[in-house]
């Protein structure tokens, strides 16, 4: 029963009677506190600037302050795991790579990490395809923290390195272009291997970008780390702890910048980086800034092991010899991206049947994967990106499951930003890093 | 195992006409084979006088693993057992398979099992990577399976549990209590496979749409998709194109 300031209320055997009476002005007034009782809900994105992607948060105001908040995924849901079920191991390539597509290099190894697992082939994997693999992620991961330095500046109201940010970035993409043919998407580290050997032109390039990118970082942090807005924007905002973080399953900068080194490429490594020397940058504060530290600091620790994969580089196979694994086709960058060389498809359309029938078989139905499970989990960019891969010993995957690091630090975000202003929440939605197209894949 | 019949519904999806295979007392280790495993350029009942068609691929049964099962296995195995009084109820089968162990716990005992994993001080599996579904239409009474895998941080170990649940009766409890992260990836099971986690504090869907109807990674759930044409050529939806096996 609700009690009512302007009138009182008395049952009788009739029903509820309530008199009306006059009143103070003052004591209606005083009874409520449109200030601090007012609870708006807030509906923010999908569609929103700020909001990094198609990601919905619902908000429960009282003023400023965020009392709850919920994230709503899945307006980027694609179903490409129910459609790797439907295409061979090797097309499957095609397919994650579009996942997290800021990541696209980290989706395709995991999977041919766990393809290669299931197969039992890890360690006939070629040392060059290894570096080559090491090389790519590690460019990609600076593309990557280069988007989200770009995407949090301008979230935050910093329009000047979100150009840069993404200048820089282009630099990288016009490599991977050189390398695989493709910007995005690029289907290049396969089972087996890669695509195809990486072109003198790229180590050029990719020289190039190593002597030009210090000096960029440098700017950022002029740029960035003094400005009091900045400071003010991410310092002791949206702070997360470890305890909280492994409750929740963050890993990844978030994790490292609560404190605690876990990064997969030191504590379960893979691909040969117990080889490389480098360091896991942490940060003590737990929050906005701290992440940016860290971020930035991964940057320049991923400079060094692609400098370090450069000088390993030595000539050799990029595919397993195995060929009933390893596609026969010969690939050259065409007008359209990349396809068969037209040398190679003259060979085997003239001169040799087996070869034709061999290339047929291998392209059209695919290699059979022995029947089992794994699960291979690497570090991504935002934290650890799990393959959970099933065969049933047929030529497609049974089910493929990603783990996702934007999907499970999304779950941080209430955690972040209840009992905090709303202009945090856009802080600490943009320092988890999410990219939808992984989340809700 | 039976013979599941190799007739594809519209999905292009074997169905047995009866559940083969596993008893309910032991889960399923393999999908059932598909139709690839079979001949040899996917010919059935047409006039293939070559022989290849009758071709049978055998697998490899997994066997339930032997001690010593070989690097951290045992130690983790032996702290459970002794951590955990109900252990020889709890887990149903143990299997090493390329490095990785897997336990196979009942399910009903899952959040129990997942507690001791991780407060156990020669255990610690602080961090629960990854739930996953994985449907075994055809290979399992039990058909719908959920795989955790555990993360110790501080032994830097991996296991794997699974717990396999009927489609009639698909409960078990909710992990979340004890590794909070579960909360969306659990969602995510239940919305893409059906399995209904018991004391989770909301399980709605989370990637599908609030009122689709069916779980769309249940292996009896059609692809769907639409005929394209392309340049006067009918391109058939995925699940309906030809597929060479």
């Amino acid at each position: 029963m609700t009690t009512s300031n302007y009138a009182t209320e008395r049952e009788t055997t009739e029903g509820r009677v309530f008199t009306v009476t006059g009143g103070d002005w003052d004591t209606v007034v005083s009874s409520t506190d449109p200030i601090n009782d007012e609870r708006i809900v807030v509906n923010m994105g999908p569609q929103h600037p700020s909001t990094h992607g198609v990601l919905r948060l619902i908000l429960e105001l009282e003023g400023e302050t965020v009392r709850e908040a919920r994230s709503v995924v899945g307006y980027l849901h694609t179903g490409i795991e129910k459609n790797l079920e439907y295409r061979n191991w090797v097309q499957g390539s095609t397919f994650v790579t579009r996942m997290d597509y800021l990541a696209p290099i980290f989706n395709e190894t995991a999977y041919a990490l766990a393809v290669e697992k299931l197969l039992g082939i890890t360690d006939d994997i070629t040392e060059r395809a290894t570096t080559i693999r090491v090389l790519m992620m590690e460019l990609n991961r600076i593309s990557s923290h280069l988007v989200w330095l770009a995407t949090t500046g301008m979230e935050l109201g910093a329009i000047s390195i979100m150009l840069y940010g993404f200048r820089e970035r282009e630099y990288i993409l016009d490599i991977f272009e050189t390398i695989t043919g493709l910007r995005m998407n690029h289907a290049y580290v396969r089972p087996g291997g890669v695509a195809q050997d990486v072109p003198d032109e790229a180590i050029v390039k990719i020289r190039e970008f190593l002597k030009m990118m210090p000096k960029k970082l440098k700017e950022y942090e002029d740029l960035l780390s003094g400005q009091p807005i900045w400071t003010e924007r991410t310092k002791n905002v949206a702070v997360l702890d470890v305890t909280g973080c492994v409750a929740l399953g963050i890993t990844g900068p978030v994790l490292r910048s609560a404190g605690l080194a876990w990064d997969l490429r030191k504590t379960m490594p893979y691909c040969g980086y117990e080889t490389y020397e480098f360091d896991v940058p942490t940060h003590p504060d737990g929050d906005v800034w701290g992440r940016y530290q860290v971020r930035l600091a991964e940057i320049r620790e991923s400079m060094k092991l692609v400098e370090q994969a450069l000088d390993r580089l030595r000539p050799g196979p990029v595919m397993v010899a195995d060929r009933k694994i390893a596609w026969p086709a010969q690939l050259a960058i065409g007008v359209d991206g990349m396809g068969n060389s037209l040398e190679h498809v003259a060979k085997i359309m003239g001169q040799s049947m087996e070869s034709l029938i061999h290339h047929f078989k291998l392209v059209t139905e695919g290699f059979r994967v022995p029947p089992g499970q794994v699960y291979v989990g690497i570090e991504s960019p935002r934290g650890e990106l799990g393959v959970h891969a099933v065969s049933d010993g047929g030529t497609r995957p049974y089910r493929v499951h990603y783990r996702e690091p934007s999907f499970v630090n999304l779950q941080a975000l209430p955690a972040m930003a209840e009992g905090g202003l709303i202009a945090d929440v856009i802080a600490g939605g943009a320092s988890l890093d999410p990219v939808m197209g992984g989340c809700d894949r | 195992m039976t013979s599941p019949t190799d007739k594809p519904n519209d999905g292009g999806v074997p169905v047995p006409v009866t559940p083969a295979g596993a008893s309910s007392t032991a889960p399923a280790e393999y999908p059932p084979a598909s139709p690839a495993g079979r001949g040899m350029f996917g010919n059935h009942g047409t006039g293939d006088v070559s022989g290849y068609g009758g071709l049978v691929r055998q697998r490899q049964p997994i066997e339930e693993a032997a001690r010593p099962y070989g690097g951290y296995f045992d130690e983790v195995r032996d702290a459970l057992e002794e951590a955990y009084p109900a252990f020889g109820d709890a887990i149903e089968k143990v299997v090493v398979d390329r490095g990785e162990l897997t336990l196979h716990v009942r399910p009903e005992r899952i959040a129990e099992v997942c507690q001791v994993m991780r407060d156990d001080l020669a255990l610690r599996f602080e961090l629960c990577s990854s739930v996953s579904g994985v449907d075994y239409l055809g290979a399992d009474e039990r058909r719908l399976h959920v795989v955790y895998l555990l993360t110790s941080m501080t032994y830097r170990r991996r296991v794997r549990l699974e717990a396999a649940v009927s489609a009639e009766s698909p409960h078990l409890p909710s992990v979340t209590a004890v590794y909070p992260t579960a909360d969306w990836q659990e969602r995510e099971a239940y919305d893409m496979f059906g399995i209904v986690f018991d004391g989770h504090p909301n399980l709605t869907r989370i990637l599908m749409p609030d009122d689709w109807e069916g779980h769309p990674q249940r292996k009896d759930y059609p692809l769907g998709g639409v005929a394209v044409e392309y340049k006067g050529a009918e391109i058939p939806p995925p699940d309906r194109r030809r597929s060479y096996q």
